[in-house]
C-alpha cells in the first residue's frame, strides 16, 4: 500500500437524525479515507451507521430530519458540506457514483432503462444526445448486459434482479466518476449474481481505476474485494485496516466476534457458529463508554465509564478497545501498540 | 392490447345488461306506478296502463324493453307527455356535460397543482394552506357551496348572475361549486401519493444522478404517483358530466341531474330506466378509459405487448 492520494477524506463526521423520539446519533465521529484506484470496505451488522455514513458523503440523507453536527467531508480537497446545490449535482453527476442495496426498487418503473442511465447527463451541454446513447451503450455492455439495444428500450419490470444491479452499477458508471461508492450491491441477489457482480466491479477497478467504497456485513465479500477495511459499529468506527491486519491481526472484540459468526471451511460438522449475544446500542442515548461494552465478552470496568482511545497497531490498523491499553491484561486481541491518536502522525 | 380491449368491452357490455334487469325489476318494486294521479280517472289510468303494457307478464315486458333498447330506443316518457326518453336525455345532457367538463378541468388541474405544491413543501405554509382548502372540499355540502357562491358573488358583488345558463358568465358560479369538492380530493389524494413516491428508492437514485429538485418532481414524482389520482377519475367522470341535483337546483340548470331524481319521484319507469342506463354505459366507459390510460402511464399494467 504505496503512498497514494486521498479522493476522500471523512474528519470527525457527526451525523444525526431528528425523530419524534429525540435525536438519533446515526454516525459518531467517524474518520477515514479512500485513496485513487482503492476498495475500501464497511463492515458492521444492520443499523451500525454504514449506509448512513455512505450517503452522508453525497449528501442523499433525507435533510430534515437528517443533518450533520460535525466534522467535514473533503472529496478531493473540496468540502462537501460547503457545496452549493449546483455544485453537489455536479458532483453527483460527473465525480461519484452510487450504487444502492435493492435494485429492485431502485430505478423508476415508468422509465425506460436507457433513459435513467443516460440522464446523469442531463444538463451537460458538451455531449451531444447520440453521443450520449453511446455512452450508454457502452457502458451497458461493459457491465454486461446482453442485448444491449433492445434493453436499452426496455423497462425495469422486464429485467431480472440481476440485471437490474448491472444497470445501477451503469448508472453509478456512466460518466466514469473517479469514485463509486457501493451500498450493499449484492445483498439481494443470490450467490451467482452476487460472484458476478463482484467480479465485475473488480475488473471496472482494472479498466478505469475507479475507487470504489464497498459496504457490506459479509465478510466474504470484504476479502475477496477490498484493500482496506474499516469496520463499523454502534455510529462509530472499533477498528481499520488493511484486509489482513482485519483478518489475520484482529484487534477489536467486535471483529473477531463478526468472525466467529459465519461459517468457514474448516468448520467441523455440528460445530455451532458463535453469535454475537445481545443488541446493538440504543443510538437515542449512546452507552458513555465503547458501544459494544454491553454485549463484549472481554469487557472490563472502564470500558463501561470511558470511551476508548484510538490505538495504532501499524501504519494502517488502528482500533478504538481499551483491551490496548498498557495496564489492560493480556489477551489475544493485545496487540504490540505504536502509539495513540494524536501522539503519532 | 387490442385483444385486451376487446375483453373490457365485453365485459363492460355484460355489466351493463345486468344493471338494466335489476333496475328494470326495482323500479317495478317501488311503491306506487306512474299513473296514480288523482287528476285521472280509473278507466283513463287503465288504458294508460295498457298502452305502455302494464297488463302483459312481467317477462314479456322485460323483453319488450330490451328489445327496443337494443334499437337504442328508451321509450317515451309516462310523466312528460308524447316526449321520448331519448329527447330529454338529449336536450338535458349537453347543459350538465357543458358544466361539468368546466367544473372538471378546473378541478384536476387546480387539484393536481395544489396538490403537488403542497407535497413539494411539506409542513410548511403553503401546504397547510392547501390542507385546509381540500377539507373544507371534501366537508362543505355543495348546496352551501352553492348557496356561499350566489351571495358572494352574485347578490352581494353582483359579479355574475346567480341562476339560469344563458352564456359564459352563467357557467362560472355552478362550475365552481360543482369542481370545489373534486378538486379537494383531487388535490389530497395527490398530495399522499406524491409523499409516498418521495420516499421511493428510485427518488434516491435520481438525487445521485445530480438530478434537479424540479427536474425530480416534473419527471420522476408526478408520473408514478398520478395513479390513484386516475382510479378516482373514472367514477368521477362519469358522475360530474351526467350532472348532480343539487348544484342543477340551485342554479336552476335544466340539466338532467334534475330530471334523473324527478323520475323518481314521478315514478317515471322509463325515465328512470333510461338514464340509468345512460349513466351506467357512461361510467362503464370511463372506468375502461381509465384503465387504458393506466396502460399508458405505467408500463407495468400494459398487457400482450407483443
Amino acid at each position: 500500500m504505496a503512498e497514494r492520494e486521498n479522493i476522500l477524506e471523512l474528519k470527525d463526521v457527526v451525523y444525526s437524525f431528528h425523530t419524534y423520539g429525540g435525536e438519533v446519533q446515526a454516525v459518531r465521529d467517524v474518520s477515514f479515507e479512500v485513496r485513487k484506484g482503492e476498495i475500501l470496505g464497511i463492515v458492521g451488522e444492520s443499523g451500525c451507521g454504514k449506509s448512513v455514513t455512505a450517503q452522508c458523503i453525497m449528501r442523499l440523507n433525507p435533510e430534515p430530519p437528517g443533518f450533520f453536527k460535525g466534522g467535514e467531508i473533503l472529496f478531493n480537497g473540496k468540502d462537501v458540506l460547503k457545496m452549493t446545490k449546483t455544485e453537489l449535482n455536479n458532483m453527483r453527476r460527473e465525480d461519484i457514483g452510487f450504487v444502492f442495496q435493492d435494485p429492485m426498487t431502485s430505478l423508476n418503473p415508468t422509465m425506460r432503462i436507457g433513459a435513467q442511465i443516460e440522464e446523469v447527463f442531463r444538463g451537460r451541454k458538451d455531449v451531444t444526445k447520440k453521443e450520449v446513447k453511446e455512452k450508454a451503450l457502452e457502458i451497458m455492455k461493459l457491465v454486461g448486459i446482453s442485448d444491449v439495444e433492445k434493453r436499452y428500450r426496455q423497462y425495469p419490470h422486464e429485467l431480472s434482479g440481476g440485471m437490474k444491479q448491472r444497470v445501477m452499477i451503469a448508472i453509478a458508471l456512466v460518466s466514469r466518476p473517479s469514485m463509486i461508492i457501493c451500498d450493499e450491491p449484492t445483498t439481494s441477489l443470490d450467490v451467482t449474481i452476487e460472484a458476478q457482480i463482484l467480479d465485475l466491479l473488480l475488473e471496472l477497478r482494472e479498466k478505469l481505476g475507479t475507487s470504489i467504497i464497498m459496504i457490506t456485513h459479509d465478510l466474504g465479500v470484504i476479502a475477496r474485494l477490498c484493500d482496506r477495511v474499516v469496520v463499523m459499529y454502534g455510529g462509530k468506527i472499533v477498528e481499520k485496516g488493511t484486509v489482513q491486519e482485519i483478518f489475520y491481526e484482529t484487534a477489536h472484540p467486535y471483529t473477531k466476534g463478526l468472525m466467529e459468526s459465519i461459517a468457514r471451511l474448516d468448520t467441523e460438522k455440528g460445530e455451532k457458529l458463535k453469535p454475537i449475544e445481545g443488541t446493538p446500542p440504543d443510538l437515542f442515548s449512546p452507552p458513555k463508554g465503547c458501544p459494544f461494552a454491553a454485549r463484549c465478552e472481554y469487557a472490563m470496568d472502564v470500558c463501561h465509564e470511558l470511551p476508548p482511545e484510538q490505538y495504532l497497531l501499524s501504519e494502517e490498523h488502528n482500533t478504538c478497545c481499551w483491551l490496548q491499553h498498557e495496564y489492560a491484561p493480556e489477551t489475544e486481541l493485545k496487540k504490540p501498540v505504536i502509539g495513540k491518536k494524536g501522539e503519532v502522525e | 392490447m387490442l385483444k385486451y380491449v376487446l375483453k373490457r368491452v365485453v365485459a363492460a357490455v355484460l355489466t351493463i345488461l345486468v344493471l338494466i334487469t335489476i333496475v328494470f325489476f326495482l323500479v317495478r318494486l317501488m311503491p306506487g306506478e306512474p299513473f296514480t294521479s288523482a287528476k285521472l280517472t280509473p278507466e283513463v289510468a287503465e288504458n294508460m296502463r295498457s298502452y305502455y303494457g302494464f297488463d302483459k307478464p312481467m317477462i314479456v315486458q322485460y323483453l319488450q324493453y330490451m328489445g327496443n333498447l337494443l334499437q337504442g330506443d328508451f321509450g317515451y316518457s309516462m310523466k312528460y307527455t308524447n316526449r321520448t326518453v331519448n329527447d330529454i336525455i338529449g336536450e338535458t345532457f349537453p347543459f350538465s356535460a357543458d358544466l361539468g367538463i368546466r367544473a372538471l378541468v378546473m378541478a384536476v388541474s387546480i387539484g393536481l397543482i395544489l396538490g403537488i405544491v403542497s407535497a413539494r413543501n411539506r409542513g410548511k405554509k403553503i401546504d397547510f394552506f392547501c390542507v385546509i382548502v381540500a377539507v373544507l372540499g371534501t366537508s362543505i355540502p355543495d348546496f352551501i357551496m352553492g348557496a356561499v357562491l350566489q351571495y358572494t358573488f352574485g347578490i352581494k358583488w353582483g359579479l355574475f348572475p346567480v341562476a339560469r345558463y344563458e352564456g359564459i358568465e352563467y357557467t362560472i358560479l355552478p362550475a365552481c361549486a360543482l369542481a370545489f369538492y373534486t378538486l379537494a380530493s383531487v388535490s389530497r389524494i395527490m398530495r399522499a401519493s406524491m409523499l409516498e413516491v418521495t420516499s421511493q428508492d428510485y427518488i434516491k437514485t435520481a438525487r445521485s444522478k445530480g438530478v434537479s429538485d424540479l427536474r425530480i418532481t416534473m419527471k420522476h414524482q408526478i408520473r408514478n404517483a398520478i395513479m390513484p389520482v386516475m382510479t378516482v377519475m373514472g367514477p368521477t367522470v362519469a358522475s360530474v358530466l351526467t350532472g348532480t341535483f343539487v348544484i342543477e337546483s340551485i342554479f336552476a340548470i335544466p340539466g338532467m341531474g334534475k330530471y334523473y331524481v324527478e323520475s323518481v319521484s314521478n315514478n317515471d319507469y322509463s325515465m328512470v330506466l333510461g338514464m340509468t342506463v345512460f349513466y351506467g354505459i357512461f361510467l362503464v366507459t370511463c372506468n375502461l378509459v381509465v384503465d387504458i390510460l393506466y396502460g399508458v402511464a405505467d408500463p407495468r399494467v400494459r398487457i400482450g405487448k407483443r
